[in-house]
């Protein structure tokens, strides 16, 4: 060996260092998030208001003192509704996205790494049942099994199945096509096995801003669902219904239907935040290049 | 070698006498016999159409003795790849044999499979993709454990991992890093540890080193002899480099689109090779000196390797082949028709005139890498201006 050769001396390991550069997708989305798990939480042991509290005297007030955010055309102090209508939203979204999860991961998995023909035909079906409406589906559930909180948030999840799917599967077919996967092929590991310990570890992180991403599209299907009278049913709290009692008194007091606007805007903003961010953070194509 | 390699010899001693496989004699360990593996080209989503055949593999047969390597050498796309994970049954062979311990594998039960999968490890080529980024040093490696249950008790297995370390060069420490925090080179190693896990009698090495860079490459070979000649395993050593195969082959197999066209001893091979083709891969050869480079003549081949899917009729080297064009020339000069046999007739691997075989129906033997002293040839009073 040469000097020149001999001169270049390994380091023992090579220390990744995360990079300086501010993931602001990550920070503000996750702030976004965090701030409507906040008040969710909050919402179970104090409001400033019974949130279904009738008050005939106090209808349709501006925001004062007693009540932050005003009254609704019940009388019903508008931030307690807000606070409990959070949980709405991440009940919705987590149910939602759970069950599109458990469906669709499996499913991605199968149509990655089964024989060549049953892929084609798993991944034409799956194409077929990703061009259907999720709030199609939901307002069909809705007439069939009548409107509530569940039968939106199961058609939500229903509907997303599919992209679960679709997603798993892409990034299934590039793990499937790593020598490590071939590695523990040769060394004789069976294809369930391979799914768990090579597959799913590796494609986490890819359902994990999908998850995001997700969540934010059930938020918003239900306030539309809601909004529409396909979701949660009154008294219940929930940030689409309260768009739609506001939408009735528009004229009179623009200010009702402000409040829940924001609200969806901010947790669907900070899902779709975190998630971006989350790309930017746990991308295996981009995991490399730091 | 690593210093403390005779430790783990100790630890690796026991674990040897549970091998079936006989070292000592000159029974081959592995044995290939007329191993085909075509690929179907297909046509149509729904209802499929064969409209071909890619014949990656063509006929090809070769045997490893205990303890020696065999370096498979080809161009990309002749079918180096495809035979060792056709031998593994990554691929289903078209047709042929291959004789492991007596025993077919390309016929043997699913649970003889996996005892056999056991026996022969493999190392890959891409050390960025062949170690899951998500498994820690000490899982990757003790992965062989987990499939075949067993072999060692999972309390003892950690100690076993830092041991396996230890030998292929690397901090026993950092047994619970992830691979990304390794170099390429190490991780090489990591993957040289994994497959030496289960005591394997055979070792399907991939291009182990292609990917690495050149001052790696010889580290990383010469971990591999060390570990050859310390547990006697035999290596089926693939690569696209005559040199690095040089380096470590006791045997060396050619392989052209498909089949194997020359077949001897490394000296056989380097310093007598009688197929044109075998001839133009080491004229190809980078030589450092520019003295000896100015000297030695190179053989360019035109074109690139035909489809495997439609080869040549005859010999499949013939639309490439210098002897074949300088023979049709002659021919046309003098009358001659030796160049209709190429076109006509494939060559058998078989031992002509010369001490090995070699898949031409005109070999002849040729001098291409000259092997006289270092010292000599740098001796002043050269011819050159």
């Amino acid at each position: 060996m040469s000097a020149a050769t001999e001169a270049i001396v390994l380091p023992d390991s090579v220390d990744v260092v995360e990079p300086g550069r501010a993931n602001w997708s990550l920070r503000v989305g996750g702030v976004l998030v965090g701030l409507v798990v906040v008040v969710a939480l909050v919402s179970f042991v104090w409001t400033p208001w019974d949130p279904y509290l009738v008050d005939g005297t106090n209808r349709l007030m501006g925001p004062s003192s007693s009540h932050w955010l005003g009254t609704d055309q019940f009388g019903r102090d508008v931030l307690s509704r807000l606070m409990v209508g959070a949980r709405t939203t991440l009940y919705v979204g987590i149910v939602a996205v759970s069950l599109a999860a458990v469906g669709g991961i499996p499913l991605g998995i199968v149509m990655g790494m089964a024989p060549r023909w049953l892929q084609t035909v798993l991944v034409r079906a799956n194409d077929l049942l990703l061009a259907f409406p999720a709030l199609l589906l939901a307002i069909m559930f809705g007439a069939v099994f009548g409107a509530s909180t569940t039968t939106a948030m199961v058609a939500i999840g229903i509907a997303t199945i599919p992209v679960f799917a679709r997603i798993t599967r892409s990034g299934t077919l590039q793990v499937m096509s790593t020598e490590y996967v071939l590695a523990a092929r040769a060394g004789g590991r069976s294809a369930p096995a391979v799914a768990v310990r090579h597959v799913l570890p590796n494609v986490t992180s890819l359902l994990l801003v999908q998850a995001s991403v997700s969540f934010a599209i059930a938020a918003l299907a239900e306030a539309a669902l809601s909004f529409l009278g396909f979701g949660t049913a009154p008294p219940i709290p929930s940030w689409g219904r309260m768009l739609n009692e506001a939408y009735s008194v528009l004229a009179v007091s623009p200010l009702q239907a402000l409040w829940p606007g924001l609200a969806i805007a901010t947790a669907v903003l900070g899902f779709n935040l975190l998630g971006d961010g989350l790309r930017d953070r746990l991308d295996p194509r981009l995991a490399d290049a730091r | 070698m690593p210093s403390d390699a005779t430790d783990a010899e100790q630890q690796m001693q026991p674990a040897e006498q549970q091998m079936t496989v006989d070292r000592s004699g000159d029974e081959p360990v592995l044995e290939v016999r007329n191993l085909v593996k075509h690929f179907p080209l297909t046509q149509g989503i729904v209802f499929k159409r064969t409209i071909g055949q890619i014949q990656a593999v063509d006929d090809v047969s070769f045997s490893i003795r205990p303890g020696e390597t065999l370096g498979l050498v080809g161009e990309s796309g002749s079918g180096k790849s495809t035979v060792a994970r056709t031998l593994l049954r990554l691929h289903e062979p078209t047709g042929g044999e291959a004789f492991f311990q007596g025993q077919d594998l390309f016929t043997m039960s699913n649970k003889d499979m996996r005892a056999a999968r056991r026996d022969i490890q493999m190392i890959f080529q891409d050390p960025y993709s062949s170690l899951n980024p998500r498994m820690t040093v000490g899982d990757i490696i003790a992965e062989p454990w987990r499939i075949h249950t067993g072999i060692l008790p999972r309390n003892e297995q950690r100690d076993r991992v830092a041991e396996l370390l230890d030998l292929v060069g690397l901090n026993p420490d950092h047994i619970n890093r992830f691979p990304h925090q390794f170099s390429g080179g190490q991780r090489q190693r990591i993957g040289v540890a994994r497959a030496l896990a289960v005591n394997p009698s055979v070792i399907i090495a991939d291009e182990p080193v292609s990917a690495l860079d050149v001052s790696v490459q010889a580290q990383v070979v010469n971990l591999l002899e060390d570990i050859q000649a310390e547990f006697g395993i035999a290596f089926l050593f693939i690569a696209h480099d005559l040199s690095v195969v040089r380096h470590i082959a006791d045997r060396v197999a050619v392989m052209y689109l498909g089949k194997i066209i020359e077949i001897g001893t490394e000296e056989q091979i380097y310093d007598r090779p009688t197929h044109p083709y075998t001839q133009a891969l080491l004229s190809a050869a980078p030589i450092a000196d520019p003295r000896r480079r100015a000297a030695s003549e190179r053989i360019l081949l035109q074109g690139d390797l035909p489809s495997p899917s439609n080869p040549p009729s005859g010999c499949r080297f013939r639309t490439r082949c210098w002897l074949f064009n300088q023979m049709k020339e002659e021919d046309e000069a003098t009358g001659g028709n030796r160049t209709d046999k190429c076109i006509n007739e494939p060559p058998e691997l078989a031992e002509r005139d010369y001490d090995h075989p070699s898949a031409c129906h005109y070999p002849q033997e040729r001098h291409i890498i000259e092997t006289v002293d270092r010292a000599e040839v740098t001796t002043p009073g050269d011819d050159l201006p």
